[in-house]
């Protein structure tokens, strides 16, 4: 049985008027500019599903936009957070979409910084909680409570085996731990999501690990 | 240490020799390796926003919110010219519950409690109830930490969603939870405290989540309010001693089948009930227009 927070109950702190449809939205909005890691020039936001269909109500369009310009669900400035995009130079645009079979609450978020563009999909999956579960065309699940090491590495025998060794040199637990790969011997990613913040120095060794074509971490959103 | 159900909740206290407010601290410092004093900070935090979106909830004037207007602000008026009926507990705890409710439907800031949907519910009935009481502040903290125990045994055996449970398991649950919170506010026992909640939620069984326009609104806002009433009511009825015969880990139980049971155009969907009369596809269908990008 999943374990209930008092802090899930009693909260979230948010700006009204739906957990899911706004406050949630924030935190996708919020996830992206974290992951994209610099300030965010251009959106293109597709919305699935309820979002689709009462955002207008819920007010998640203006949701997703404030939190794409770094504000969290508890701001009061989210309802004028299209104007202060507009301001600030924030270029988005708004489509409806189908993602398939996901959750109904989900969105398709591709931004663009000055230091590059991803792209992820992502769900509300209520009371302010989200899951992303596809992040530069690869799928993930990720609720942005746990610090991640992302690796990008060509799918070969060991890769993964090093990468957890440098964690447990550094002393770092993994709560949850995710591979994937577009096919065999090809590209893949590792996602570690772990109950300690990742050190430089360990993403630095990471980094030497042969193999491995790219890491990064993400912070928590 | 885990608190999936009422009966647990209860037996640590018996174990533990502690009281409610107190397991519960330990239970949520426990789990997130935090200490029981920055857990109630962080109540206290809670505390302090559910006071404000009271106050910004009765000067509202709604030009945010779709549907409806100051309702907070409509109420307050009525009560300073003497027009409403009954004692303070009863008046405050309308008018708390409907400003915080029109607040979350202004986009101001509140404490989602279990839900936005169903935020005014706690403070209408314990902020009224602790001005009667003269509460201190320390006091309606562990108030607060009994009604969120309320909750996680709630949340651990069935929904607190409309979507899955309909208004049940959001209003529902929220008055529950009030009602728990109020009884140990006024001294009652922790048997009381889930007679009361038991007693609450048997009163919202079968309620269908149907929002008018798919907007936090019609029927919330009012809904909210009379939710807090229920509280109080369910409350004094405890501490009568009147039973709730129902434990309320079975009423939690009752509850999710009740949910599962109902059809999904009565599950947060706008497709039946209030949100399928003539009036409400009217005015989801002129809400649309005006509002749709």
């Amino acid at each position: 049985m999943a374990q209930i927070g008092l802090f899930d109950i009693v909260g979230p702190i948010m700006v009204g008027p739906s957990s899911s449809h706004t406050a949630g939205a924030v935190r996708l909005g919020l996830a992206a500019r974290r992951i994209l890691g610099s300030e965010v020039q251009r959106a293109q936001i597709e919305l699935h599903g309820s979002f689709a269909a009462t955002y207008w109500g819920h007010r998640t369009d203006v949701a997703l936009v404030a939190g794409l310009l770094g504000m969290g669900m508890d701001d009061e400035r989210i309802p004028e957070a299209l104007e202060l995009a507009a301001a600030s130079g924030l270029e988005y645009t708004f489509a409806a979409a189908d993602l398939g079979d996901v959750h109904p609450n989900s969105v398709r978020l591709q931004v663009e910084g000055s230091a590059g563009s991803i792209t992820l999909c992502g769900s509300s999956i209520g009371g302010g909680r989200i899951n992303i579960f596809e992040l530069n065309g690869f799928e993930v699940s990720l609720d942005g409570t746990y610090s991640v090491l992302l690796t990008r590495h060509r799918d070969a025998p060991g890769v993964i085996a090093e990468v957890t060794k440098v964690l447990a040199v550094h002393g770092i637990n993994i709560a949850f731990l995710n591979v994937s790969r577009k096919a065999r011997g090809f590209e893949a990613l590792l996602v570690a999501q772990t109950d300690d913040p990742i050190p430089d120095l360990a993403v630095e060794h990471v980094r030497r690990v042969s193999q491995v074509l790219a890491v990064r971490t993400l912070p928590c959103f | 240490m885990q608190i999936t159900s009422a009966r647990e909740l209860m037996e640590l206290c018996a174990e533990r020799q502690q009281n409610l407010a107190e397991v519960v601290a330990a239970y949520a410092a426990f789990r997130s390796s935090t200490t029981v004093e920055a857990v109630r900070e962080r109540m206290r935090d809670s505390l302090a926003v559910m006071r404000a979106s009271v106050e910004r909830g009765r000067s509202d004037g709604g030009h945010l919110s779709r549907l409806i207007s100051g309702y907070g602000r409509l109420f307050a008026q009525a009560e300073q010219e003497g027009r409403l009926l009954g004692g303070p507990l009863f008046k405050k705890s309308l008018l708390y519950s409907l400003s915080v409710s029109q607040c979350n439907a202004s986009l101001g800031r509140i404490v989602a409690c279990p839900t936005a949907g169903s935020c005014g519910v706690v403070p209408g009935a314990l902020l009224a109830a602790a001005e009667e009481l003269e509460s201190s502040d320390e006091a309606i903290i562990d108030a607060l930490l009994v009604m969120g125990g309320v909750g996680v045994v709630s949340a651990s055996q069935g929904p607190i969603s409309g979507a899955e449970g309909g208004c049940q398991a959001e209003c529902g649950v929220a008055s529950a939870m009030a009602a728990g919170a109020v009884v140990y506010l006024a001294g009652g026992s922790p048997e009381q405290v889930f007679a009361a909640a038991s007693l609450a939620l048997q009163s919202h069984l079968g309620l269908v989540c149907d929002p008018v326009a798919s907007l936090v609104e019609v029927p919330c806002v009012t809904r909210n309010a009379s939710s807090a009433a229920v509280a109080l009511a369910a409350a004094n009825m405890a501490l009568a001693g009147i039973p709730c015969v129902v434990p309320y880990d079975e009423v939690v139980g009752a509850m999710k089948a009740i949910g599962r049971a109902l059809p999904e155009s009565l599950r947060e969907t706008s497709m039946g009930g209030l949100a399928a009369t003539p009036t409400g596809r009217r005015l989801a269908r002129e809400m649309r227009e005006k509002y749709r990008l």
